[in-house]
């Protein structure tokens, strides 16, 4: 193949939207925008390939902001409608993102679920322990004596849930930890996640400096994983439970059982049916 | 007596569960197609989820029925422990008679008391010498003895039917059905007493064999759906049991979803791929639906919801029928969304009516609910071979490949060509948030007001054709109805036709949106409008006042469940109204 006709690489920016993001200045989303289309233009996926599913909240909007085929669905529901898409279209790349408060609480039943059934896309959810959309309320990863919202003044006095955990014991098979002030760990974490067969979660701690400006201070706590990736679920439970949230990388990975309905050759003609209600 | 009327029988089989009643009343109404009758079967069972109480109803007859009759002429009861469970379901009159066991007890009074007629026969001491052999086996030799069947067909049948089972059951089922059916009791019966004569038969097509639910499924895969995706529910379980594989033989699938929520997005996820798609719930899964729909309404993707209606609300009686998921099916949806709403008519409507709404979802990129109920779902019918022909209807329209292309552009008729995903050049996201005709979230007024209009105008415009309603006779009384209330209805008709009284059936196949030029045209002339409906708080009724003008004097017969509407019922309601 001469020069000429090689088709030119993919840039990051080709994966980005006209639309101008709704974001405040400084939230980390931007960041995983980045991420998702730096690793999109690593893979030269072709846009039309990857459908981007997601929810509602301030991060759920990401959809928008690229330029491959995009949902924005319902509160909670990405994971559910990703799942349809990928049944009726298992050639497609099929990317999912959505806030904590959406992947966990409303959309927490999906999770699991969607751990457990293992079929091949990668779920993203931009945590930032806060309602942002809805204006600073407590998630189910906001710390129990986070006090600032007025609608949990006493703070929840819930314990929050450990994201990467719940996926593990939900049958997830690849877990991994990204930060937003690494948009390139981050990227490079992703082009992992697309590349894995199942159901792939990535848990990208995404700093929302409106309603939780103490995030700032992420940048200085955040720190990679001293362990390699695991295979070994015992092992990545444990690596989960003493760490404070805080550390990234990809925590485990493993081949489970990829679910893919149909499939069959579909030769089958409507009359054969009928006969079956003949008498 | 008239032989017609002599071969239009209702019977009853009752037993505790495992007796094998609704095997028998399913063989019988077999045998009833293979001896030229057409019939019908109910189901009754208790709460319990195995074993308890089993009923089949069973109606035959030499002209194609749709419903239950008033009353039952024969009652086979291979045990008593049950009987005031079905007092209700199976009223008997004077003339009925009853077979009975009476190793099973007395017969108990509310029954000997109507002053029926008695016949006793042993059935489980004749089952039990002879080797696997079963009373209800005796059962359906007796009542095929005393229908005129024929013996060889029945024969044939049970071969049919258990030779997977093996050959001591096959002979042992035979023998059975050969005792009951040369018991002298029964033969001396049959020669003493008025009987059903079998007769020539009417009718010499081919003859279906079908339940409502298996309609609706037939009518989707016709429609052509490919996906589904479902959380179990009853009565509409039974749909997507018999979906699943047949998808899979399509090149289709069938997903079980975690929950309804789940279900109905994984329709939309599968539609937006470009597969035609749907799911089936009943009340309680229909209203967790409801948002996402929608979503579907708002983001212009096709999707069908069949509603297979129960007794409500909340668990309400789940194996038994009522029309009461009309409001929430209309008036259910958020914002202002523009959808349709069907209702199957009868066993046969179950398949236009869902094969019309996956065409009409697809065409017109919105949700299509289908409104059908327990009462068609779960009983069975023997019908000459549905036929129907239904308007050409385009198919999804599909975008080409384009640089400019825009997911939601104003068109004449409000339909705007979907990019698939895999398509080159047109990448857009679906939005449920207000938009532009780019997809661009937006939240101006002249954005909103456009997008509204476009998605009322493609349903409201749209030219439906003559399906919207189903309507039979002429009369200066009309009867307005939908879905399963249909054919009892049809039937108190066409019973009034006898005597003079005609009566015009207008039963509404279409019901958003509404057609009330339609239907005003179809009542001149019509003095008086009798509505018809399974619902304690006259649903159709307040639909009708909200969306038609009827000029006409009205009045309404609205029930609750469980127990189906009966023509006699509907005959009575017609009769006092003067
Ligand atoms: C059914 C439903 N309930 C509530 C809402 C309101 N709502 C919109 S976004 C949101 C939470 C957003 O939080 P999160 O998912 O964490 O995303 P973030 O905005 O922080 O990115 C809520 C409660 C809704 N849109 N739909
Ligand atoms: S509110 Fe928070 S999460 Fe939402 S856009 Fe602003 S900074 Fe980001």
């Amino acid at each position: 193949m001469d020069n000429a006709a090689r088709p030119i690489p993919i840039r990051p920016r080709d994966y980005k939207s006209e639309i101008k993001p709704v974001w405040c200045p400084g939230c980390g989303d931007f960041a995983v925008l980045n991420a998702i289309t730096k690793a999109l233009a690593f893979l030269e996926l072709p846009r039309e390939d990857v459908s981007f599913i997601t929810g509602i909240g301030c991060s759920s909007r990401i959809a928008a902001y690229t330029s491959v085929y995009g949902f924005h669905g319902v509160h909670g529901r990405a994971l559910a409608l990703a799942s349809g898409l990928k049944a009726a279209r298992p050639d497609l790349t099929v990317l999912v993102a959505g806030g904590d408060g959406d992947g966990l609480s409303i959309g927490g039943n999906h999770f699991i679920h969607a751990c457990r059934r293992n079929m091949d896309m990668t779920y993203i959810i931009m945590d930032n322990e806060v309602y942002g959309m809805t204006k600073g309320q407590a998630s189910p990863t906001t710390a129990p004596d986070w006090a600032d919202s007025k609608l949990t003044p006493q703070g929840t006095g819930i314990r929050p849930f450990q994201p990467a955990g719940l996926a593990l014991t939900a049958g997830a098979s690849f877990i991994a930890r990204g930060f937003t002030g690494d948009p390139n760990g981050l990227a490079r974490m992703l082009v992992e996640a697309i590349e894995h067969k199942g159901f792939s979660f990535v848990q990208a701690l995404s700093p929302c400096p409106t309603f939780r400006p103490e995030q700032m201070e992420w940048k200085h706590q955040v720190r990679g994983f001293e362990q390699e990736t695991t295979s070994d679920p015992i092992e990545a439970v444990q690596r989960i439970q003493a760490d404070d949230g805080m550390s990234t990388g990809v925590i485990f990975r493993r081949q489970y059982p990829v679910f893919q309905p149909g499939g069959k050759s579909g030769d089958c003609m409507l009359e054969s049916i009928e006969s079956e209600f003949l008498i | 007596m008239n032989s017609a009327q002599a071969c239009d029988i209702s019977l009853a089989i009752t037993g505790s569960g495992g007796a094998g009643t609704i095997t028998a009343g399913e063989l019988l109404l077999s045998l009833a197609g293979k001896n030229g009758c057409f019939g019908m079967m109910r189901r009754s069972f208790g709460p319990q989820i195995r074993g308890g109480e089993a009923a089949a109803l069973v109606r035959i007859s030499h002209t194609p029925v749709e419903c239950m009759n008033d009353h039952f002429d024969l009652l086979l009861a291979l045990d008593w422990r049950n009987a005031d469970r079905f007092a209700e379901e199976i009223r008997l009159h004077p003339g009925s008679l009853i077979i009975a066991d009476p190793a099973a007890g007395q017969i108990p009074d509310s029954i000997a008391g109507l002053g029926v007629d008695i016949i006793e026969v042993p059935m489980k001491k004749l089952a039990k010498e002879i080797p696997a052999g079963r009373p209800n086996m005796i059962a359906l030799g007796l009542l095929a003895h005393w229908l005129g069947f024929c013996s060889d067909e029945a024969a044939r049948l049970i071969t049919e039917v258990f030779g997977r089972k093996g050959e001591e059951i096959v002979n042992g089922s035979q023998a059975a059905f050969r005792q009951g059916f040369t018991e002298p009791l029964i033969v001396e019966a049959r020669e003493a007493r008025p009987r059903p004569e079998p007769g020539e038969p009417a009718f010499t097509g081919a003859r279906w064999h079908f339940n409502g639910n298996q309609g609706c499924g037939l009518g989707a895969l016709r429609g052509g759906i490919r996906f589904a995706a479902a959380y179990p529910i009853t009565p509409a379980s039974d749909l997507l049991e018999w979906l699943a594989p047949r998808l899979e033989q399509f090149g289709g699938s069938l997903v079980q979803a975690e929950d309804e929520l789940a279900s109905i997005n994984m329709v939309i996820g599968a539609s937006y791929g470009g597969i035609a798609s749907m799911t089936a719930t009943s009340g309680p899964g229909f209203a967790l639906m409801t948002e996402a729909m929608g979503l579907a309404v708002a983001s212009e993707i096709p999707a069908v919801v069949i509603n297979v209606m129960r007794g409500g609300p909340s668990t309400g009686i789940p194996t038994k029928s009522e029309q009461v998921d009309l409001n929430m099916a209309i008036y259910g949806l958020h914002g202002d969304a523009p959808h349709l709403v069907l209702g199957a008519l009868d066993h046969a409507d179950c398949i236009l009516t869902t094969e019309w709404s996956v065409r009409l979802a697809e065409a017109l990129q919105t949700v299509a609910i289908v409104l059908s109920d327990q009462n068609l779902a779960q009983s069975t019918v023997l019908i000459p071979e549905p036929e129907y022909e239904l308007p050409p209807i385009k198919s999804r329209a599909i975008a080409d490949p384009d640089e400019n292309y825009q997911r939601y552009q104003e068109t004449r008729s409000g339909v705007s060509p979907m990019a698939i995903p895999g398509t080159a050049g047109s990448t857009y996201v679906a939005d449920g948030l207000e938009h532009t005709e780019s997809g661009k979230p937006s939240t101006a007024a002249a954005d909103h007001a456009k997008q509204l209009d476009k998605r009322l105008r493609k349903v409201e415009d749209f030219d439906y054709g003559p399906h919207w309603a189903d309507i039979r006779g002429e009369g200066e009384t009309a009867i307005v109805t939908w879905g399963s209330t249909t054919a009892a209805v049809r039937e108190a008709a066409s019973r009034l036709a006898a005597r003079g009284d005609r009566v015009k059936v207008i039963a509404l196949r279409l019901l958003l949106p509404a057609s009330p030029d339609k239907l005003a045209a179809e009542l001149e002339g019509v003095s008086r409008v009798l509505i018809v409906e399974q619902s304690h708080s006259a649903q159709f009724h307040r639909y009708l006042r909200a969306y038609y003008d009827i000029k006409a004097m009205t009045h309404t017969l609205a029930r609750p469940g469980p127990q189906p509407l009966t023509p006699g019922e509907i005959v009575d309601q017609v009769e006092q109204w003067s």
